[in-house]
């Protein structure tokens, strides 16, 4: 038996191609995801575990937020590092200045694009023991005139040694010569960040604070642990200080980015679960299609004395020996999946150096899922062949009994109208998560539930659009529908590969149009003011472009906004700080009950939820803590509707400053005077942010687009995803019908020799190729439309409030079905039409 | 008495054909495997007459029919439908002659397993876009006895009715001539009988043209004449057969062939 496997396998080169290209692009999927994932993690872990020091000292917060972004100012004293230096067993000690916000301008004065990476600033540590950078062109920079940059990023701007060098901080920008180069960490890598090196004494006058620094780096005498290093000068210090060692201070930095990373990864594993989901059904298909055509032979083995079982096992060697070289095969393409994964995620700034990560785990499970797939799609056809009767090798024309599909009626309703019932129970119940989770499982029923329909519903769709097709295309468009629904399943589960992509495209459309459509609402009911200034990362920036705008004539009022955590009963959460006299003029902000007013002396505005969930009411006195460890005595004096802009939770301006918050602003508003001529202000506007590049002027218009263009940017990385299981999609019916071609033969000969010419055939092919992918696009489109307003619905808390179907493009997701069904069609049908009418009719 | 002995009949070539050969010659391969199925036949095949084409198996009957109906190419010599020369039309032609001047009938494979009955036999006509000769679409059917079958597909019908759709398809379109190969070479007695008396009906009183290739004595006794092919060359021919004296010709042959 295995010798007629092994003949077989090689006798039918191009079904072999044909299917092994299902496994392998689903393999290669998935081992280009995890290639990547382990890129990423390594990067990250390079980056966090490159201090050189041994032992690294920093303020401690007042709570373990947890919370990104603190914007809280919590610096270490001069006094400390002569602290620390005094510590028996430390070999050497010096604090540094470490700031994000301090962007490398290039020649024509933009921000150097990082692509969302942050732009830091550092001090550079004479001591060379002590840094983590790297020389290596040029020398360290001394004075307030010089600048080192990391070679990437000097590089990119076209900067050599000598040049002069724009450098952008949260205060003033400066100009500074290029006296050397530098990388970062083992790996020299960055991760798409650009980093600008000052002496020390710059670093603080431009992005710290003169005589503090962020942290001290501390080296290790001999013979003294790193642990026995961190005791000691934990206890020189006291309290207020983190001391970590070096391997405690990686791990707590990479714990931050692990969430993110996580993140990530399972996104992307979710994509590669969706390739290989679609994939299955191509294999499924094909090992179906390829047992079907081989039943006279396989009727032949039993025929000659193979039982049932020799015969099972003789389809699932071939897949077997199918499933080993896809998957191996796969794993090559991985490489360039994970290739294409990092350009992808580089042009979105996230840079990964170094080589791809090829770890074993990989290749195990590359292997193990290419192989456990195809052996699975493999059984049930097998099974199926191992009960042909031998007498079908001496029947001319064995027609397999068509299955009846009542069982996947029933199978298929319940388990839809089971995930319908979910999707309609979490838009009813409460709790957030629970109706998540709800909206996941509905979500994932009703994709199943439609999948085991399709079979039962192809016959009455195809017919219905079929109708036409006669009318327009002639005997070759009745051809093509009878074509399509003679194997409903077969048509089915084709147009099912096509159907899970479009579901997920289309649900992403109406996610993505909900979210703008919210946002434009959003941002016209909540914004009172006519320009907003704010970078477009939310990133924080200088007060004095507040103070430059104060003074340009038909500016009304200005308002500032900035922020910060606090601890509230020990529970951290974002606060935001503004200006309680010019409040009205930037937010509209829907009282429940108190007012602006409240805000101002030591007042506090909350929204609604956070009210109730903690049970205040306006008079309350509400208690509060800063990160840098400052108590705020606050009294709530108004409770507000939910508002993106305000936030949960607002402070005055006055008492966030008073307490030590950050006192950088990240938004501020500007509200025109009433016979202000626009046109005169917005240029004045635009001159004084003129030399702050991160820093723009929008409209209510323009902030509406920014706050979309993330929307849009993210959207579009996951269409950039899905397109791969459309692309998997795609090939699976070109698969199909090549198959079906091969299958037909004969058919295609008979229609030939009876006067069917060559364009005629040729658009037969191409008709039932679109007909099956139509069917799969409106399947998909209105599975898409059900999950994408059921997602929305569910996220109306989140702040999606209105439900938008973008139809136009919809009609441009059926138009692509239509397409993709005109281009799977290209190759099959051209091989139909070769084909010599002889070897059709001659073939006995 | 040998092959030699027996003259080459040069039958029918001055009267009105339907189709005909000049010096065609079919080589296949090249080499050792070099095998001249047809060498330098001349036949034609007359309006109206009813001929069958008999031989031992690999004597080139089939390619014989394959080259006269355009469905295969051939090494040299000439053939004609009607007046039209065959190697002077490309493919589009070829197909569209196929379509209006040929009808097939095959030894199996001849349906459509998705079409109906009714809409296999008018296939030929619906590809081309035109409507069917209502009038002689239902003198056809009802020739063949079809009618109440009309709606079934061929998986519903048995093999003798499938042939009998496949001849009714075959003749649907009036074309100029039916090349029938082995059409009865899968079925029982009964189902020959019927579809050899329709065969011959339609010749006679429907005067279409017909040329079939059959193994069989009997169903060769239906013709108006029979040619036997041997070696790629027509070797005999017998206006007005009979069972008895085809199976004698046939004896004959095999003993020169054994000898
Ligand atoms: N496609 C082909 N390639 C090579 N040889 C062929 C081909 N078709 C037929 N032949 C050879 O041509 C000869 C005539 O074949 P055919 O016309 O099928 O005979 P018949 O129909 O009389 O049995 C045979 O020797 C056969 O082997
Ligand atoms: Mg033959």
């Amino acid at each position: 038996m295995w010798r007629a496997t092994l003949r077989n396998l090689l006798a039918h080169k191009l079904r072999l191609a044909l299917s092994g290209l299902a496994i392998v692009l689903g393999v290669a999927f998935v081992s280009g995801t995890m290639i990547f994932t382990d890129t990423l993690s390594k990067t990250f872990d390079d980056l966090f575990s490159s201090t050189a020091s041994d032992v690294n000292v920093e303020a401690a917060s007042a709570f373990d937020s947890g919370l990104e972004g603190s914007g809280a100012v919590s610096t270490v004293s001069a006094d400390a590092v002569d602290e620390v230096l005094e510590v028996e067993g430390v070999a050497a000690a010096a604090g540094y200045v470490q700031a994000e916000g301090v962007y490398v301008l290039d020649r024509d004065g933009a921000v150097l694009d990082t692509g969302g990476a942050p732009g830091i600033g550092i001090s550079w540590e004479p001591d060379r023991q002590l840094s983590s950078s790297t020389l290596v062109d040029g020398r360290a920079p001394e004075g307030p005139a010089q600048v080192a940059l990391d070679v990437d990023s000097a590089e990119k701007a076209g900067y050599a040694l000598g040049d002069s060098v724009p450098v952008l901080t949260t205060g003033p920008r400066v100009e500074a010569e290029l006296v050397g180069v530098f990388t970062f960490g083992d790996t020299g890598g960055s991760a798409g960040a650009s980093l600008a090196a000052f002496d020390t004494a710059t670093a603080q006058e431009l992005f710290g604070e003169p005589g503090r620094f962020d942290g001290i780096s501390v080296l290790a005498a001999d013979g003294v642990t790193d642990a026995q290093l961190r005791d000691r000068v934990a206890a020189a210090l006291g309290d207020g200080y983190t001391v970590r060692t070096a391997d405690e201070q990686a791990a707590a930095l990479a714990g931050d980015f692990q969430e993110g990373l996580a993140f990530v990864e399972v996104f992307l594993l979710a994509f590669a679960g969706i390739a290989l989901f679609v994939g299955t059904f191509i294999i499924l298909n094909t090992f179906s299609m390829l047992v079907a055509q081989r039943t006279r032979e396989l009727a032949l083995l039993r025929a000659l004395g193979a039982g049932r079982a020799q015969v099972t096992r003789s389809v699932l060697a071939e897949a077997l020996v199918l499933g080993v070289v896809g998957s191996a095969v796969g794993l090559a393409g991985g490489f360039g999946v994970a290739a294409g994964l990092r350009g992808l995620f580089g042009s979105f700034g996230l840079t990964l150096d170094g080589g791809l990560v090829f770890a074993l785990d990989t290749v195990v499970w590359a292997v193990a899922v290419g192989v456990l797939v195809t052996v699975t799609a493999a059984y049930l056809p097998a099974r199926r062949a191992a009960k042909t009767p031998p007498v079908a090798a001496m029947r001319d024309d064995h027609v397999a009994v068509e299955r009846s599909l009542f069982r996947r009626t029933v199978v298929g309703s319940v388990v839809a109208v089971a995930g319908g019932a979910a999707l309609v129970a979490a838009l009813v119940v409460d709790d957030g998560s629970t109706a998540a989770s709800l909206v996941g499982l509905g979500a994932l029923a009703l994709l199943l539930g439609a999948i085991a329909l399709s079979p039962v519903l192809a016959r009455p769709f195809l017919r219905g659009i079929g109708a036409a097709l006669p009318r327009l295309f002639g005997t070759a468009g009745r051809l093509a529908r009878e074509n399509a629904v003679r194997n409903p399943r077969r048509t089915a589960a084709t147009a099912s590969a096509l159907m899970v992509g479009l579901a997920l495209v289309s649900g992403f459309s109406i996610i993505g149009a909900s979210t703008s459509a919210s946002v434009d609402a959003l941002v016209e009911e909540s914004l009172g003011a006519d320009y907003v200034v704010s970078t477009a990362v939310g990133a924080p920036f200088s007060a004095e472009i507040a103070e430059q705008i104060r003074g340009i004539d038909g500016v009304e009022a200005v308002t500032q906004q900035r922020f910060g955590q606090a601890a509230f009963d020990g529970a951290p959460t974002f606060i935001s700080a503004i200006d309680a006299d010019t409040l009205d003029s930037a937010l509209v902000l829907d009282y429940v009950s108190g007012g602006t007013e409240g805000l101002r002396d030591g007042g506090l505005l909350v929204d609604e939820d956070t009210a109730a969930s903690n049970g205040w009411s306006v008079g309350d006195s509400v208690p509060a803590v800063l990160a840098n460890g400052r108590p705020l005595d606050l009294t709530l004096g108004g409770i507000y509707a939910a508002n993106q802009a305000a936030g949960t939770v607002v402070v005055s301006l006055d008492a966030f400053t008073a307490a030590g918050g950050e006192p950088l602003d990240r938004f501020v508003y500007v509200d025109l005077a009433a016979d202000a001529d626009a046109g005169a202000v917005r240029s004045q506007l635009e001159g004084t942010l003129e030399p702050y590049p991160v820093v723009t002027l929008k409209d209510q218009a323009e902030f509406a687009a920014e706050q979309r263009g993330f929307v849009d940017q993210l959207l579009l990385i996951i269409n950039a995803l899905l397109a791969l299981s459309v692309i998997i999609a795609v090939l699976g019916i070109v698969n199909t019908l090549a198959l079906s071609v091969i299958e037909r033969t004969r058919e295609i000969g008979l229609l030939r020799a009876i006067g069917m010419d060559r364009r005629q055939l040729r658009s037969m092919v191409r008709l039932e190729s679109v007909v099956i992918s139509v069917y799969g696009a409106v399947m998909g489109l209105v599975l898409g439309t059900v999950l994408g307003l059921a997602l929305v619905q569910a996220l109306a808390t989140a702040g999606i409030s209105r439900p938008v179907v973008p139809a136009g493009r919809m009609l441009l997701f059926l138009a692509v079905g239509a397409v993709i069904g005109v281009l799977a069609a290209v190759w099959p049908a051209r091989r139909a039409a070769r084909l010599r009418v002889l070897d059709a009719v001659a073939t006995a | 008495m040998t092959i030699q002995d027996i003259p080459t009949p040069r039958v029918g070539l001055d009267a009105p054909a339907a189709a005909r050969s000049v010096g065609l010659s079919k080589i296949y391969g090249a080499g050792d495997t070099r095998v001249v199925a047809l060498d330098a036949v001349d036949v034609a095949f007359p309006r109206g007459e009813f001929t069958a084409i008999m031989g031992p198996s690999g004597a080139g009957k089939s390619t014989l029919m394959h080259c006269m109906a355009g469905l295969d190419s051939v090494t040299s010599g000439q053939t004609y439908i009607g007046t039209t020369e065959l190697s002077s039309l490309n493919d589009r032609q070829l197909t569209a002659l196929r379509r209006d001047e040929i009808g097939f009938v095959f030894q199996a494979y001849n349906l459509l397993p998705t079409l109906t009955a009714l809409e296999n036999i008018t296939l030929p006509m619906d590809i081309a876009g035109r409507r069917p000769d209502q009038e002689w679409l239902d003198r056809v059917i009802d020739t063949v006895g079809l009618r109440p079958r009309l709606a079934h597909r061929p998986s519903e019908l048995s093999g003798g009715q499938q042939q009998r759709v496949a001849c009714a398809r075959a003749l649907a379109g009036r074309p100029e001539i039916v090349f029938a190969d082995e059409p009865t070479g899968n079925l029982d007695s009964r189902s020959s009988a019927d579809i050899l008396s329709f065969l011959q009906t339609s010749v006679r009183a429907m005067g279409q043209t017909i040329v079939m290739v059959t193994h069989d004595p009997v169903a060769a006794a239906y013709a108006d004449r029979v040619l036997f092919l041997a070696d790629g060359r027509i070797v005999d021919g017998m206006s007005a057969p009979n069972r008895e004296r085809v199976l004698e010709r046939m004896k004959a042959f095999d003993a020169a062939l054994g000898a």
